[in-house]
């Protein structure tokens, strides 16, 4: 019941739904980036939704399995092959013994999601199997995937059919260029009204410095924030705060140059002020979103936020509900 | 709602789930001892729909399921239990007191520094010699004793997994400020001791920092394999509220506490305490001496 790793690809690593409950002590909640086809590939095989998957990051592993295991991918488009043949994305597909399992470059998005039935095997720690590679903890060996790992899979249930796929309407679409919505807050009055208004009208792109801590953006006006006497303890840059904790999807502008929207490996604080943080519904979005695109940010109400959380939400009950 | 003010506390909707409490925008022992009293009070009511519950220096921060708990309502809780901390009799709090040892002026931190001597403020000396000069010591040797003769509170645990912010019990004029380095680092040794700004940390895991380097601990304070007794399940040794102490030790007990913590069986000398804001705001000095006797003759 063992898969071991040939090529670990550029950077794949064991996720679930992540660990909660830690974040005061600078643990993050890590977890997939693409929580909800995270959730569709384990569905599609009849896993619970939070088994542990590999997530793999624009580039994938190449895996030998030495059992037959029944496999899903959903999330960015790689194609899968067995042994070199081609495999469909979206559909339950069956890897047999001895085969290896690798995939063609991405086309779309960022990150693909591949469940194997049962899920994979590692140690939960802090009630997660998610890898928080910072702070060298869960996953395998708490890191990325290395040539010669070997990954251990729980025992199959049973549930998993060849062939079942994910319906044409909940398929993710992948685009060019995004729209991330975002509630402008915490210290987005200490920028100067034109920088602050001007950051939502302007594009910005994907820095190569794009991973599971944060997205860095590029290519935008420089913010200018308001000049004062810094106040004890922040720093003298005026984007400096007194040391605050930072919300996951917060974005952060040193020296008001290039912002950092923090993920789910976030660090958990630190003395940058933060103009506004990007919804709950559109964190999948950043995930999946390549270095060098194109992104425009968008400010919303809560209100608004609320709505697209209910959207998101329908969307995961029609995952679970799905034929 | 999204950024009402109230005397200096300021609410700001971070996303649809958290809510950012900035107490004050500068740093005071004032506003940090109301973080951890307002954030403790909302552990214990234990209320629904709160996720996670995070303090910091000045400010805080709560992740909530607004599914569960809608943001006002959390608000409303929030401003309900700031006023109740404010009109607390005893400002007290049950805390703990540790030692933490720490070889200054070590050759791991000092090679690092070295390294990366193009990205610090004065390139022809050294973290110490730079921080002892600019707060106006005549000696590498008497900054030493100012930074670890005074206690510090762990006023936050963050940045990367239990990494504690420490904030020096000591009137402002006296408190040690340096700035970070003009460009981080792409490297910091493990459990290395340093400032930046005004707040001392320990860095928990190798990695990038900004920090100005003064030495290294052999205690473990964050354990993720579980090979340590004196960390908890949690996996990290510091909270939010704990009194250090440092303790300049020489290479030689530095290196058998290491070989020590190596094993598995570092005993933190720690006490427990309670600390109370008014004693020490009316005498700082006296009251740093009651925390060493505190750690010492318990």
């Amino acid at each position: 019941m063992s898969i071991e790793v040939i090529k670990p690809g550029l950077a794949s690593s064991i996720q679930d739904k992540g660990r909660q409950g830690y974040y005061h002590l600078g643990i993050p909640p890590s977890g997939g980036m693409d929580q909800r086809s995270l959730v569709a590939a384990n569905l599609l095989l009849g896993n619970p939704e939070g088994s542990a998957v590999i997530e793999c990051a624009l580039m994938g592993p190449e895996l030998r399995f030495t059992d037959t295991h029944k496999v899903a991918a959903c999330g960015a488009e790689m194609l899968p092959r067995v042994d070199g043949e081609p495999q469909p994305l979206n559909e339950v597909f069956e890897v047999p013994a001895g085969a290896a399992l690798s995939f063609d470059f991405v086309k779309a998005g960022a990150r693909l999601y591949l469940a194997i039935e049962g899920g994979i095997d590692v140690p939960e720690r802090l009630g997660s199997r998610s890898t928080y590679a910072l702070g060298s903890l869960g996953g395998l060996q708490g890191r990325t995937l290395q040539p010669g790992d070997t990954l251990g899979v729980l025992p199959a249930h049973g549930l998993a059919t060849t062939g079942r796929r994910l319906p044409e309407n909940l398929v993710p679409a992948f685009y060019k260029r995004y729209e991330l919505r975002v509630i402008p807050g915490l210290y987005a009055h200490r920028l100067e009204p034109d920088s602050a208004e001007r950051f939502y009208h302007e594009d910005w792109t994907v820095a190569s410095e794009a991973d599971r801590i944060g997205y860095r953006m590029k290519g935008g006006t420089k913010l200018d924030f308001i000049k004062r006497e810094p106040p004890f303890g922040a720093g003298d840059d005026p984007s400096n705060i007194v040391d605050a904790c930072y919300p996951i999807g917060s974005i952060q502008v040193p020296s008001g140059s290039e912002p950092i929207i923090l993920h789910r490996d976030a660090v958990s604080g630190g003395g940058y002020a933060m103009i506004g943080t990007v919804i709950s519904a559109d964190m999948d979005t950043v995930g999946q979103i390549q270095p060098h695109q194109k992104v425009r940010f968008v400010q919303v109400t809560l209100e608004q936020a609320m709505d697209a959380r209910a959207r998101y939400q329908h969307v995961l009950e029609q995952l679970r509900n799905m034929p | 709602m999204s950024n009402q003010v109230t005397a200096t506390t300021r609410y700001s909707q971070a996303g649809d789930e958290f809510l950012f409490v900035e107490l004050s925008e500068e740093m005071t022992l004032e506003a940090f001892f109301r973080s951890i009293s307002i954030t403790q009070r909302l552990r214990d009511i234990d209320l629904p729909g709160v996720v996670e519950i995070c303090p910091a220096n000045a400010s805080y921060q709560v992740r909530y399921n607004p599914d569960v708990i809608s943001a006002q309502t959390l608000q409303d809780t929030l401003e309900k239990l700031e006023q109740e901390v404010a009109s607390q009799q005893v400002r007290t709090l049950e805390t703990r007191i540790i030692e933490v040892p720490v070889l200054y002026n070590d050759p791991w931190t000092h090679e690092t520094q070295m390294r990366f001597r193009d990205n610090h403020q004065d390139p022809t000396g050294t973290d110490l010699e730079y921080a002892a000069r600019i707060n106006g010591y005549d000696s590498v040797d008497v900054f030493i004793k100012a930074h670890s003769e005074t206690p510090w509170f762990v006023s936050m645990v963050g940045f990367v997994a239990g990494l504690p912010f420490m904030y020096q019990m000591v009137p402002r004029d006296r408190q040690i400020q340096v700035p970070k380095y003009l460009r981080p680092r792409t490297d910091t040794p493990k459990q290395t001791v340093g400032i930046g700004g005004c707040f001392s940390v320990i860095y928990s895991v190798r990695g990038a920092g900004g920090y100005q380097m003064f030495g290294v601990t052999p205690m473990p304070i964050y354990d993720p394999s579980g090979e340590q007794p004196h960390i908890d399940a949690s996996m990290i040794y510091f909270r939010p509220g704990d009194i250090v102490k440092y303790r300049a030790v020489e290479r030689e007990e530095y290196d058998n506490l290491l070989a020590v913590a190596e094993k598995g069986q570092f005993t933190p000398n720690v006490t427990h305490f309670t600390f109370d804001l008014d004693a020490f705001n009316q005498d700082p000095d006296g009251y740093a001496r009651r925390v060493k006797e505190a750690l010492y003759e318990h």
